[in-house]
């Protein structure tokens, strides 16, 4: 396997508060190879969004401790200049956010808009960018696109305007783009269209994506490679496969169980994980989903109150963090998640 | 936006009307009596009836508000026979107590509050507007805190306060400038200056740290929105970021926020002017209080309503111009 493209190491962000420091994310690593798709999975306040922050280097320094490594094609980023990192920004890496209204610039035009993403990294005339922006916007499937560029973005619909966010992410043809919960804020039907133009776009351009989202659903369309995160931390790192059918960590058990399906009836409940998400100043001492988890009476004298766990391989592509012995997990795995995880075990 | 203008100009129309209509009332409701006024000491009920009948004052109200607003659009002639003056357009009235059309009363005084205006607008803009902006981006650093604590201290002090203070200081004690009072600017640009600086900076004290906060929150606002972030992940350099993105949303409602209060100031700075002994229109209104001159009352409200009601609607199409999501509105 050649190189990562990107490369987190043991990533933290903490941000000092009043009543303590938040340790937002919390060690965390990854891997994303060009063409494949990571998709990064937890719920609000799991530390997600500020790990992708973090990797384009939009969290304030001066407001944040950032330690750890960020390696973009072999460069480092942690340790980098602001100007190297901003100067990467939009050209190497590009990012998508959840709400595209407020994340595109109410004043200005479409066009103007992308003529000043093109502007910043390449030295080309503006009929020449405006010719690239058309071509772009064209491209992920924006009808007139000629007239789109002078129109405001209130002007869009929900899904068009994300349409022109992707748009204005590629402009500089990226190696790595990052989706901040992309479909969040749309409705269905658009959703489904947003994931298949950006797998489209995957494969005509061999990006490596790095998809946030809380919607299981969208990750089996689109993920390789799959991070659950809980409380800042990973908690299991594993590919599609075996997230879906051979799932260790107890967290990814209660994510995939609150999720509806179309195979089993309509009579099951659906089961929300109880409690709240871990308050990030105070951790608890052992392991931290210790306070949610049902299964922590199974592991003997108190390790799940008293030990961290680490993230522990179990494959080449498969890593837990839970104390449970390994045997247990699948047995309470195949149980919990019924006839698919018999069928591929 | 061709038809939203036309829909704000009727709108400000019927304002205006509606203004007329209600300063014109009080002209009538006050305890006043306008007849009483036109002769001194030897008045008779008899020449009071005889000047109440010249001026229109024994007829209905609606009678007279008709002749008022005709005077306003062609002029009017108060009296009879022989002992006739003529009132030129816009007439709004004749005051008895200066001797003088109101109209020419308010030509002659409005230049002085206009430059009044104009300068310590121009001061308060400028210097509220950047104190703003630098204390926003020096955000809880020891800049802002200094900046926001002055702006609190100058907020709170009224403006015949720091008015008195200047005088005092700058002018009796220090001798900075000049006691001459106003002089035109083409007589002595020296002079002209000399005189309204002082009064310049009392208006723009307070309004400055009015305008600092403002900016400095509304900054605050405008740096955390997404569309920056987005800017940002552009890969836009900070200046870019701060210059093109956020202060071009940030100071829209400043806008607002200048038009009105700027037409606030030209409809006289009531207590400036009497502070710096400034001729305007604020003074004009305060004299006229005083001697009960009922036409110039009403004059001097409908002008500076009037001003409030123009800017605005000037501010509302500016509005549309700065932000191309009003225009469908």
């Amino acid at each position: 396997m050649s190189q990562p493209f990107l490369d987190v190491k043991e990533l933290r962000v903490q941000f000092p508060t009043e009543d303590g420091i938040v340790n937002a994310v919390d060690g965390v690593s990854f891997s994303v190879q060009k063409n494949e798709t990571l998709a990064i999975v937890g719920e609000s306040g799991s530390g997600k969004s500020v790990t992708a922050q973090a990797v384009m280097g939009l969290i304030n320094r001066k407001s944040a401790t950032i330690t750890g490594e960020v390696f973009l094609d072999g460069e480092e980023l942690v340790s980098a200049s602001k100007e190297q990192v901003r100067s990467l920004r939009g050209k190497r890496m590009a990012m998508i956010f959840q709400d595209p209204l407020s994340s595109l610039h109410p004043f200005y035009s479409i066009g103007r808009q992308l003529v000043e993403a093109i502007k910043v990294h390449q030295d080309i005339s503006k009929a020449k960018a405006l010719g690239i922006s058309r071509d772009m916007l064209d491209r992920v499937g924006i009808p007139n696109p000629e007239r789109r560029l002078k129109d405001y973005p209130h002007n869009l619909s929900g899904g068009m305007r994300q349409r022109v966010m992707i748009a204005m992410a590629l402009l500089n043809d990226p190696e790595l783009l990052i989706a901040d919960e992309p479909t969040t804020a749309l409705d269905v039907t658009v959703q489904a269209q947003i994931i298949e133009l950006l797998r489209g776009l995957q494969k005509e351009f061999g990006t490596a994506i790095v998809l946030i989202t809380h919607d299981l659903g969208v990750v089996a369309d689109m993920a390789d490679q799959v991070v659950v995160m809980y409380g800042g931390r990973v908690v299991e790192n594993a590919g599609i496969e075996d997230i879906y059918y051979r799932p260790e960590m107890p967290y990814t058990w209660g994510l995939l169980g609150s999720v509806p399906r179309m195979d089993v009836g309509r009579h099951e409940r659906l089961e929300p994980i109880p409690g709240q998400p871990p308050s990030l100043i105070r951790l608890p001492k052992g392991c931290v989903f210790r306070p949610r988890c049902p299964y922590h009476e199974l592991v003997p004298g108190n390790r799940c109150d008293d030990e961290r766990p680490d993230l522990v391989p179990t494959s080449a592509s498969h890593a837990v963090r839970c104390h449970l012995e390994p045997a247990q997990r699948r047995e309470i795995a195949a149980e919990r998640l019924g006839s698919p995880a018999m069928e591929e075990t | 936006m061709g038809a939203y203008i036309v829909r704000r100009v009727i709108a400000m129309v019927l304002m205006l009307i509606a203004l007329s209509m209600i300063t014109f009332l009080l002209f009538n409701v006050l305890p006043a009596d306008p007849a009483r006024l036109t002769c001194g000491k030897a008045c008779t009920p008899a020449v009071i009836a005889a000047n109440r009948h010249r001026l229109g004052l024994d007829d209905p109200l609606y009678v007279q508000y008709e002749k008022f607003v005709k005077g306003i659009f062609v002029g009017r002639t108060y009296g009879s026979g022989t002992a006739t003056f003529d009132c030129h357009v816009p007439c709004l009235g004749y005051s008895f107590r200066q001797g003088e059309q109101v109209t020419d009363l308010i030509k002659a005084k409005f230049p002085i509050t206009a430059q009044l205006a104009a300068g310590g607008f121009i001061l308060w803009l400028v210097s509220g507007v950047s104190i703003g902006i630098i204390a926003a981006l020096k955000r809880g650093k020891w800049e802002d805190r200094a900046i926001m604590g002055a702006a609190l201290v100058g907020y709170s002090f009224p403006s015949f306060f720091i008015g008195l203070l200047l005088l005092y200081f700058v002018q009796i004690k220090w001798h900075l400038v000049s006691f001459a009072g106003y002089t035109s600017f083409f007589d002595s640009p020296s002079l002209w200056f000399q005189a309204l600086i002082l009064p310049w900076i009392a208006i723009a004290m307070v309004q400055a740290a009015f305008y600092a906060r403002l900016t400095r929150n509304q900054m605050l606002e405008t740096m955390g929105e997404d569309y920056i972030r987005t800017a940002r992940a552009k890969g836009l350099k900070e200046r870019t970021v701060i210059g093109r993105h956020g202060l071009r949303a940030g100071l829209t409602p400043i806008v607002t926020a200048a038009g009105l209060d700027l037409a606030y100031v030209l409809g006289g700075a009531i207590i400036t002017e009497q502070v710096f002994n400034l001729d305007g229109l604020g003074k004009l209104a305060i004299t006229s209080v005083i001697d009960s001159d009922l036409p110039t009352i009403t004059a001097t409200v409908l002008v500076a309503a009037t001003f409030i009601i123009v800017s605005n609607l000037i501010v509302d199409l500016l509005y549309a111009i700065i932000d191309p999501r009003v225009r469908l509105a």
